[in-house]
């Protein structure tokens, strides 16, 4: 498969954008006039942990929580909702993806925890348990 | 004991009529989750309206849910004229929605301590449901009030206007005194009391100010009700009233 130039052009505004800044110059946006993303991490049950749902947009934190309860608590068991600006994610880029290679390489299993023989010992605990 | 028929009447007419109010946003909403937060309340709101009438059925042996719902004439209707009146502007149905869901919510606060069980039930049940309007109306309320000249003032203007409507949602009943001695309901009054001490200072944080002259709007308790009531009863039970009696759905 090749790679499609980077120049082809493209009508699909997802990919070809309009170049903004040089049709219309810079502008600064106001408060209240752009709403603000948000992560949304949802909680099912006290303990666990808040595991991420998706994102909202609101002006402000409050009304990002009152949304991501309209979105993500309605449906699904749900004891608490956390929101985060969206901008205050910090990753890292796919190009280095390849950092993350050989993580579960077979020469590397010495990491994994399952080389550890505890079952025994559990299983002999629970008995006692009962026993008892 | 007509006392609490009334009180049942009162509180469930202004749910079925406030819940369907509030669905005619349904499709109309300013952004996505609104649309969605006014649909789910508005369900909320009728679910409210069902269990108060399913008490009556249960245990004054009413007619049924559905046609206390749909069958009654519009002077046999008890609730305020706040809830029946039409939507204008999102800033109207959202000061509605602060100024009613105060009264709802402490009012069946009161009920939870009270001397008939299936209300107190009732009360504990929908607590949380409740809590979470009442959240929603503040956020908004105080958000709209602070943001742009434009969004006070609108703010401002539907406050005015509603406030003597709102007023209107603790017209006393003919049954206040033996409510309050038989420990049912402590009564239209401390309602009012409370919910003045309870929105009071969330107005304030919002930047609003309470009207100074008041003159409470009353007469839907009693079945008088503005023009805009009966239009909404044809188009509720225009389904129902199509099919022959007796129809399961």
């Amino acid at each position: 498969m090749s790679k499609i130039p980077l120049n082809t052009p493209v009508l699909d505004p997802r990919i070809k954008r309009v170049d903004l800044e040089s049709t219309y110059g810079t502008t600064a946006i106001g408060e209240n006039e752009h709403w603000i993303s948000w992560e949304v991490f949802h909680q099912k049950k006290r303990g666990d942990q808040h595991v991420h749902v998706g994102i909202v947009h609101a002006p402000d934190a409050q009304l990002a929580l009152l949304f991501a309860k309209e979105q993500f608590g309605r449906r699904l068991a749900c004891v608490n909702l956390w929101v985060t600006k969206s901008s205050d994610i910090f990753s890292f880029s796919y190009d280095d993806e390849d950092i993350f290679d050989n993580a579960t390489a077979p020469e590397k299993q010495y990491r994994e925890a399952s080389g550890f023989r505890v079952m025994e010992k559990i299983n002999r605990y629970k008995k006692s348990k009962q026993k008892a | 004991m007509e006392a609490i028929k009334n009180l049942l009447f009162r509180m469930a007419d202004d749910e079925l009529i406030y819940g369907h109010r509030m669905s005619e946003w349904t499709g109309m909403g300013p952004i996505m989750e609104e649309d969605i937060a006014f649909s789910s309340m508005a369900q909320d709101k009728i679910g409210h309206a069902l269990a108060n009438y399913s008490i009556l059925e249960k245990e004054f042996q009413t007619a049924n849910p559905d046609k206390l719902a749909f069958f009654r004439k519009e002077n046999e209707l008890m609730n305020c004229q706040l809830v029946e009146l039409s939507n204008h502007e999102y800033d109207f149905s959202l000061v509605r929605h602060f100024l009613f869901d105060h009264a709802d919510f402490i009012r069946y606060e009161m009920l939870s301590t009270s001397s008939f069980a299936p209300l107190a039930q009732l009360s504990k049940k929908i607590k949380g449901e409740l809590k979470y309007h009442v959240l929603h109306a503040d956020t908004w309320l105080t958000r709209l009030g602070n943001a742009t000249e434009e969004s006070h003032a609108r703010m401002q203007s539907a406050l005015n206007e509603l406030w003597n409507y709102a007023l209107g949602i603790f017209e006393p009943s003919d049954f206040e005194a033996e409510l309050i001695a038989e420990k049912i309901f402590d009564g239209e009054k401390v309602l009012q009391q409370k919910w003045m001490e309870k929105i009071s200072p969330i107005i304030e944080k919002a930047n609003l100010k309470i009207p100074s002259s008041s003159a409470p709007v009353y007469g839907g308790r009693k079945g008088y009700h503005t023009d805009q009531l009966q239009p909404l009863l044809t188009e509720m039970a225009e389904v129902i009233s199509s099919e022959a009696e007796g129809t399961e759905w």
